[in-house]
C-alpha cells in the first residue's frame, strides 16, 4: 500500500514517459540502443521534474475510442475544408461572421483542450475564448446559419463522445 | 536529379502528383483567404484550416515518396505532420485571444457579442482586470 | 509525372508566400502580422519538402522540423506577450 504512492512520485506517468521516447526516437529517425537509453531517460526525467505544474492527471477511459474519435475528426477536417474553401472564394461581403457563446458541460481540462481544438480544426469555426469560470467558449463562426443548430451539432458530434472519452 | 522517379508504379506516381498539386491548392486558398477576408478573427479561419490541410497533403505525399523505393520513410516527416495539426488549433487559440485583448475590431455585421470577461484568463480574473486599468 | 506537377506545386506555394508576405507587411493590426509570420512558417516547411523531393535527400527535414518547432513557439511567445505584458512570469 505504500509503495504505489512513492512509485507515482518518482515516475508520475508511465504513459507519457513512453510517449516521450517514442517521440524522441521518431525526432532523431534511428532506434539505437544508445538513442533508446537517452529517450528513455528523458522520457522519466521530464515528466518527473515537471509534475508540479500539472496538478490535474488526464484520464483515459478507453484509447480505443479516441482513435476513432481521432479518425472521425480527419474524415471532419476534409470536409470542413471544402466548405471554407468554398466561403473564402465568394465575396467576403455576402458572409454573416458571427461570435457564439458555447455553454460547456466538460470539466477536465484536457477535455476542454481538446473539444477547442477539434473546434478550431472544423466547420468554419476558431475557438476564440474560454470564460474566466470555465462555463462558456468563445467561438468565432466564418459563415453563421443558425446558432442553436451549430451549438447542437458541437454537443453531438465532439462535446459528447469527448465526455464518455475523457471524463 | 529525379531520375529514378521513372521507376515508381504508374499509379503511385499519380497518387503522389495528385497530393502535391491539391496540397498546394489547398494551401493556396488558405493564403487567399488570408489575404482578402475583412478582419482578424475571418482572417484566422484560412490559414488554421486550409493551410494546416494542404501541407499535410504534402507531407504525406512526399512521405510515399521516400517510402517507395528512395531513402525509406523518413520518420521526421510524420512528426512535422502530426505536429502541424496539433499546433495549429493552440496557435490560432493564442492569435484570437490576443485580438480579442486587444480589442481589434471585428467587421460591421458581425453577430454575438465577444466582449465581456472573454479576453481574460480563466482563474486570473482579478489580477489583469487591474492591469488593464493601467493601460 | 512527380517530375512535371513538382514545379507547380512549388510555383503554388510561392505565390501563397507572397499572399503571406503582403499580410505580414499590410497589418493591419499586429495579430494580422503575427498570423502572417505563422502561415508564412507553415508555407516555408512545404517548401522545404517540395524541394527535399527535388534533390531526392531527405536530409533537409531537419530544417523543416525545427521550422515547426520555432515557428509554433515564437507564435505562442508573441502572442503571449500582447495578452500579459510578459512572456515568462
Amino acid at each position: 500500500m505504500t509503495l504505489m504512492p512513492q512509485l507515482t512520485h518518482w515516475w508520475p506517468r508511465p504513459h507519457f514517459s513512453l510517449f516521450l521516447l517514442v517521440l524522441w526516437l521518431l525526432l532523431v529517425n534511428s532506434v539505437s540502443p544508445g538513442q533508446v537509453l537517452i529517450g528513455a531517460v528523458l522520457g522519466w526525467l521530464i515528466p518527473f521534474s515537471t509534475q508540479q505544474f500539472w496538478p490535474e492527471r488526464p484520464h483515459l477511459h478507453n484509447p480505443g475510442r479516441l482513435l476513432l474519435y481521432m479518425l472521425r475528426l480527419l474524415v471532419d477536417i476534409l470536409r470542413s475544408n471544402l466548405t471554407v474553401a468554398r466561403l473564402i472564394l465568394r465575396d467576403p461581403d455576402t458572409l454573416t461572421p458571427g461570435f457564439v457563446r458555447y455553454p460547456l458541460s466538460l470539466t477536465n481540462e484536457f477535455a476542454i483542450t481538446m473539444l477547442a481544438s477539434s473546434i478550431s480544426l472544423t466547420p468554419g469555426t476558431v475557438s476564440a475564448g474560454l470564460s474566466p469560470d470555465r462555463a462558456y467558449l468563445l467561438v468565432h463562426v466564418l459563415h453563421l446559419d443558425d446558432e442553436d443548430e451549430l451549438i447542437e451539432q458541437i454537443r453531438e458530434r465532439y462535446e459528447t463522445p469527448l465526455r464518455e472519452i475523457l471524463e | 536529379m529525379m531520375g529514378e522517379s521513372m521507376a515508381l508504379p504508374f499509379w503511385l506516381d499519380a497518387l503522389i502528383a495528385l497530393l502535391l498539386l491539391s496540397g498546394a491548392l489547398v494551401a493556396l486558398l488558405g493564403s487567399i483567404g488570408l489575404a482578402r477576408m475583412p478582419d482578424v478573427y475571418m482572417r484566422l479561419h484560412g490559414p488554421t484550416k486550409a493551410s494546416t490541410l494542404g501541407v499535410g497533403a504534402t507531407l504525406l505525399g512526399s512521405m510515399i515518396w521516400f517510402g517507395v523505393g528512395h531513402e525509406g520513410l523518413s520518420a521526421q516527416e510524420v512528426l512535422i505532420t502530426v505536429f502541424l495539426f496539433a499546433t495549429a488549433p493552440v496557435s490560432a487559440h493564442m492569435m484570437a485571444r490576443a485580438a480579442l485583448h486587444r480589442r481589434v475590431a471585428c467587421r460591421e455585421g458581425t453577430h454575438g457579442e465577444p466582449w465581456d470577461e472573454m479576453d481574460r484568463l480563466p482563474g486570473y480574473a482579478e489580477s489583469s482586470s487591474s492591469s488593464d486599468n493601467q493601460r | 509525372m512527380t517530375a512535371t506537377v513538382l514545379p507547380i506545386a512549388l510555383a503554388l506555394f510561392s505565390l501563397s508566400l507572397l499572399l503571406n508576405l503582403y499580410r505580414l507587411l499590410r497589418g493591419p493590426d499586429i495579430v494580422d502580422r503575427i498570423l502572417g509570420l505563422d502561415t508564412l512558417n507553415v508555407n516555408a516547411i512545404a517548401v522545404i519538402v517540395l524541394g527535399g523531393i527535388y534533390m531526392d535527400s531527405s536530409l533537409i527535414f531537419e530544417a523543416a522540423l525545427l521550422i515547426a518547432l520555432m515557428g509554433f513557439v515564437s507564435t505562442v511567445a508573441m502572442t503571449k506577450y500582447l495578452v500579459r505584458g510578459d512572456v515568462i512570469e
